[in-house]
């Protein structure tokens, strides 16, 4: 199981590399990509800093306790958008029969589907989210566990946007060109969680934590982080049950997948 | 010879069946009708080892649903097929490692990157050992005169370098069976005989079965000792190509132009078909010899020219489309 994991991996940095490789013969269009992406994310933060020259804070919270749930959520969307974003059109290869292609070769669907027009476009984004990200971990009051529940935070956290991606993405076995409905989940979570959820009422927060479970994408760990209880008043133990939370979003993505491929085969639309 | 019995078949198929629900819209009723297609039905076939099968039929037939069967992209709705002994939906995974697809009008090769970069992965992919996968790599692009295009971009190729591209990458691995669909299309002339040469020379060589659907019967007579004919969802003729003319009830012609115009010439053996001034067109029976005929004829009248034509397999496969519908 390990090993057939850990050659899946590899099956999949090698098609990856293959995909940067051939941007690469086009340097200056792929320089300007991560660039102009970059730039367009960055401008996202700048947003929420000129807001804040005149709060004081927002919803009880200050800017760079702001700017530590905007760069987690940032860092773990850009990180799963990165490695599995192409998991997304789907629907187009369903449509083109590049799936049926994809399905007569030795590797397991999702691993070539995720790994398909790899890109690097995103380095933009990923850059913007980390720089945020340690900046704001500069105001964080360190100690042993809080390095750990932060490392946690941002492998959880990716895990979770994973399982979103690969879950709403499924929607296109059934019905091509839901591309939106998948994007409102994922991307519409991703923007969610950039803002303190305490700004939001009780009944968003619930949403997040059980359907959605964006909630622990960051929300969660930065309350311990900072040293905060949940205003809501959630139970404290939430603030370390991220990876149950990005373990069950994977597991239950992987069973829609398997799903979705099942109905392909069987139906061949 | 083995009786077919003994000879353990490579692929199997029994009674196979693939239906699609479709909803229709319908006059007058603001709800789509459900509605079932057959798009395969009571098909049974089994492909020996080795050997080369033509797989023809006209769009929509079902040729590509029973391909998409035999790779395991498709769960058939009823009967069994059997691809190296293995469930192909079932075993998708495990059957894509013995088996290889060329998909004509779909390249696989990675467009911005050389041709070797493209077959490097594919080592990588099918977890082909290095040396066997050198010795495949010499041999094809050898055979395919693909040397020295293996470090140019594909997008750089043309079409018939990228066909050959597609199929080398298809059988780096060495597939027990290959199915190639339409591997000619789009090709000039010179491009389709060396593509053909090289099937041959597989076939030969290493015994590799293929599985053929095309559009073009040329590939068909100069590649394939069995054809099946497949219409609406089910087979409609399995046999030899000789076998398609006698059965397609086609029949040769014989040209002859007389040196003055006559009445329609009367040989045992032989109808006359068609009269046109001094040229008359017989037809007589395939598996007839000519020369009896040829020579009853210029016993009996003043000839000046005689050619004879040869049937052809278009015309006997629409035959065969208008009696099966």
């Amino acid at each position: 199981m390990g090993e057939a994991a850990a050659r899946h991996l590899r099956t999949y940095g090698q098609i990856a590399w293959l995909w940067i490789r051939a941007a690469w013969q086009y340097p200056t269009s792929f320089v300007l990509l991560a660039v102009g992406n970059g730039l367009i994310t960055g401008l996202d933060f700048v947003g929420l800093w000129i807001m804040f020259a005149h709060l004081r804070d927002l919803a009880g919270f200050s800017l760079h306790e702001v700017a530590l749930l905007y760069g987690s959520a940032s860092l773990a969307l850009a990180v799963a958008d990165t490695a599995i974003g192409s998991v997304e059109r789907i629907g187009t290869y369903i449509r083109t029969g590049r799936l049926d292609q994809m399905m007569t070769k030795p590797v397991p669907l999702l691993v070539q589907v995720c790994a398909d027009q790899f890109t690097l476009r995103r380095l933009g984004r990923l850059t913007q989210a980390a720089a945020v990200f340690g900046w704001a971990c500069t105001y964080v009051d360190w100690t042993p566990l809080r390095v750990l529940v932060a490392v946690s935070m941002l492998v959880s956290g990716a895990l979770v946007f994973f399982g979103l991606f690969v879950g709403f993405s499924c929607v296109q076995f059934w019905t091509t060109d839901a591309t939106e409905i998948a994007n409102a989940f994922t991307y519409g979570g991703a923007t969610v969680t950039q803002y303190p959820l305490s700004i939001f009422p009780r009944e968003v927060l619930v949403g997040l934590t059980f359907v959605i479970p964006v909630a622990f994408v960051n929300w969660y760990p930065c309350l311990y982080l900072l040293g905060r209880s949940d205003p809501f008043g959630t139970p404290d133990a939430f603030q370390f049950a991220s990876p149950v939370a990005g373990l069950v979003t994977g597991a239950a993505a992987l069973l829609v997948w398997r799903t979705g491929v099942r109905h392909y085969t069987s139906t061949g639309s | 010879m083995p009786s077919p019995q003994s000879v353990p078949s490579l692929i199997e198929v029994r009674d196979l069946e693939r239906t699609f629900d479709v909803r229709r819209p319908v006059e007058g009723r603001r709800r789509r009708v459900r509605e079932q297609v057959r798009a395969v039905h009571d098909l049974t076939f089994s492909v020996a080892a080795g050997e080369m099968v033509g797989y023809i039929g006209p769009n929509g037939a079902g040729k590509s649903t029973t391909i998409k069967m035999l790779t395991g992209i498709l769960v058939p709705t009823g009967g069994q097929v059997r691809v190296a002994g293995l469930d192909p939906s079932r075993q998708r995974v495990d059957l894509a490692r013995r088996i290889g697809v060329v998909f004509g009008q779909r390249s696989t090769l990675w467009w911005d990157l050389p041709l070797r970069d493209s077959f490097e992965l594919l080592q990588k992919m099918y977890r082909i050992p290095p040396a066997r996968y050198r010795e495949n790599l010499d041999r094809f692009i050898d055979l395919l005169d693909l040397e020295a295009q293996l470090d140019t971009p594909v997008r750089q190729l043309s079409l018939g370098q990228r066909m050959r591209g597609d199929i080398t990458a298809a059988l780096l691995h060495d597939p027990e069976v290959v199915y190639l669909d339409e591997p000619t299309i789009g090709l000039d002339v010179v491009s389709k005989g060396r593509l053909r040469e090289f099937l041959r020379a597989l076939n030969a060589e290493r015994g590799t079965t293929l599985l053929l659907t095309t559009h073009d019967l040329q590939d068909i007579e100069a590649l394939c000792d069995r054809v099946i004919v497949i219409d609406h969802g089910t087979a409609v003729y399995d046999g030899s190509l000789a076998g398609l003319h006698a059965e397609g009830g086609s029949s040769r012609t014989l040209v002859v132009d007389l040196v003055d115009e006559a009445d329609p010439i009367d040989v045992p053996g032989a109808s006359v078909r068609r009269v046109e001034g001094p040229r008359q067109w017989l037809s007589f029976p395939t598996e007839a010899s000519a020369a009896p005929i040829v020579a009853a004829v210029a016993a009996a009248y003043d000839v000046a020219d005689l050619s004879i034509q040869e049937p052809d397999i278009e015309d006997v496969i629409r035959e065969l489309y208008s009696r099966g519908g």
